[in-house]
């Protein structure tokens, strides 16, 4: 514990997060949902991330940013073991989830708790209510489905626009309200985290818009981690914030923090547009 | 100079009709098959055709109605070797295969299709006609049904890859397994463009005649069940077409007419209908 701490010292923040008047709420002061120690990930021999620490706060937005490459992808794809489909892949370090060993958790159990909202809208060829009732069949879910649908749709705010049409093909949904539906999807099999991978990307501004106000909205019940590319949508929408460069995990902050005053000058160069 | 540049456009205007020539050749093919048919086969079609059993030899008239089912018979039989074992050996090459078996497996599949029908048939008899000492429905529909394995299983295998990669693995994070992914959401994808794929089989061994002819064999009357010799629309335009007899040979031209527009529908019904393939619009 001792050694883990320490490794981790460089990446924490101080116990004092305030630094010259900036308010910034102190990781410490928060439960933590997913505490991820000494991670490196190889694809075959290449090395993709390197010694990685960080903690999840729960009920609070963490962004993962930085240059394409720096392994922010791979990061989140560690937290639910997406990599697990991939081959010849390895992982090494401790992920903790509610203090309990993640690597070991049953995978079907753990992708339930830890739910996944991908870059490009990716719903299956079915109707919108299905989409939304997959999870919940494929689990057993003896409840009511269309109570179950109903309340998932309306939490990714996408009911109003919906509620007349749940039988048509959720392809004839725009791309933001597929990307809605996509979340409606994750967020029906009542996960605890949701792991958002560039999910406006393929957006435009008013949809980013929508989505980033849900993730405010969803924080209040659930814990998200988000990768994006968008610094500024990271400054908008998060509570802490990760700098990745080239598989390290450079600077970990209160998102205030780090935007205002990085602690590392590579942070800073990044946030200044120097590089990335 | 003058003379290079006439002999230039020239020789590509000559280039140009001659590849136009045979690619009319190649549809005209077709159409002149079909008018012959029509043009002899046509007259001898008749509600009978469809109705009744052959006449005894030097009577005339009668029908082949013991044919066409029978074909749809041993189709049946077939599609139920081949469709499953194709379907899912190509579920398996998508989903599941590694490197070294799975290349074995394309690569044999590959050969199979390539080996030539009158040797499938030898195959069925030396394996189910030997053994039962005679002719049967069983052994012709199992010879049709290893000729639809190779083709079902590589286009399975073929439909089943180009479901786009996201839709895995958006079941993936919703927890289900691998198999209930395929189940669920690869599968109906993919389902389309499998039953285009399928059809398109069907149609291929329905006009097989040699796998048919020692397995098979013919029956002039109804065959019950599946362990006695039966008929079929191949075999039947063969051994009637070979006959010396002037109406049998109307009857040949009129089952090949038959068994032509059966499979040609089959095919344009499958690529018109079904053909889109994956039911998956891609943005």
């Amino acid at each position: 514990m001792e050694i883990s701490l320490k490794a981790t010292a460089s990446n924490q923040p101080p116990a004092n997060s305030s630094r010259e008047g900036v308010l910034a709420e102190p990781l410490a002061a928060l439960l933590t949902r997913m505490k991820i120690s000494r991670l490196n990930f190889f694809y075959s021999k290449k090395q993709a991330l390197f010694d990685v620490n960080l903690e999840i706060a729960a009920n609070r937005v963490t962004a993962l940013i930085g240059p394409s490459g720096c392994g922010k992808s791979t990061l989140l794809r560690t937290m639910n073991r997406m990599y697990e489909t991939l081959r010849n892949v390895r992982l090494e370090g401790e992920i903790l989830l509610d203090n309990e060993n993640l690597l070991a958790l049953d995978v079907v159990q753990l992708r339930r708790r830890v739910g996944m909202v991908f870059q490009r809208p990716n719903p299956f060829p079915k109707s919108i209510f299905e989409n939304v009732a997959f999870g919940l069949r494929i689990n057993g879910y003896k409840g009511s489905l269309a109570d179950s649908v109903e309340h998932s749709l309306k939490r990714a705010a996408l009911w109003e626009e919906v509620k007349d049409q749940l039988h048509k093909s959720a392809y004839a949904l725009s791309g933001g309200q597929q990307q809605r539906l996509c979340i409606a999807r994750a967020l029906a099999v009542d996960p605890e985290i949701l792991l958002l991978d560039e999910p406006c990307s393929a957006l435009d501004p008013v949809t980013t818009a929508k989505i980033e106000e849900l993730m405010i909205e969803l924080k209040k019940n659930y814990t998200i981690v988000i990768v994006t590319h968008n610094m500024q949508q990271a400054a908008r929408v998060s509570d802490f914030t990760a700098f990745m460069l080239n598989g390290v995990c450079v600077e970990f902050n209160p998102t205030a923090l780090l935007f205002t005053t990085p602690s590392d000058p590579r942070t800073e160069s990044y946030i200044t547009g120097r590089f990335g | 100079m003058r003379a290079r540049l006439l002999w230039r456009k020239g020789l590509s205007w000559f280039m140009l009709s001659l590849t136009g020539f045979c690619a009319l050749g190649s549809v005209l093919v077709l159409f002149f098959i079909l008018g012959y048919l029509v043009v002899n086969g046509g007259r001898a079609i008749n509600w009978a055709f469809f109705t009744q059993l052959p006449k005894p030899v030097g009577e005339s008239g009668g029908g082949m109605a013991n044919a066409i089912v029978g074909s749809g018979k041993l189709l049946l039989l077939a599609s139920c070797i081949g469709v499953p074992i194709g379907f899912l050996g190509g579920v398996y090459l998508a989903e599941f295969g590694g490197r070294t078996f799975s290349f074995l497996v394309r690569y044999t599949t590959d050969l199979l299709n390539g080996v030539p029908s009158i040797v499938i048939g030898i195959f069925a008899y030396s394996l189910i006609v030997l053994p039962m000492k005679h002719f049967s429905a069983l052994a012709g529909g199992f010879a049709l049904g290893v000729m639809m394995i190779p083709i079902t299983m590589r286009s399975t295998e073929e439909f089943l890859r180009a479901v786009p990669k996201p839709l895995r693995e958006g079941a993936m994070a919703l927890g289900a397994s691998k198999w209930k992914t395929i189940q669920r959401v690869v599968i109906p994808a993919a389902f389309r463009g499998i039953l285009t794929a399928v059809l398109l089989s069907l149609a291929r061994v329905a006009g097989e005649t040699a796998p048919l002819l020692f397995t098979a064999f013919g029956n002039r009357f109804w065959s019950d069940g599946w362990m006695h010799p039966i008929a079929s629309l191949p075999v039947v335009v063969f051994t009637y077409a070979i006959s010396p007899y002037d109406d049998w040979h109307r009857q040949a031209w009129a089952a090949g007419l038959v068994l032509l527009v059966l499979v040609l529908l089959t095919n344009v019904i499958s690529r018109t209908v079904l053909s889109r393939g994956i039911s998956v619009t891609r943005s």
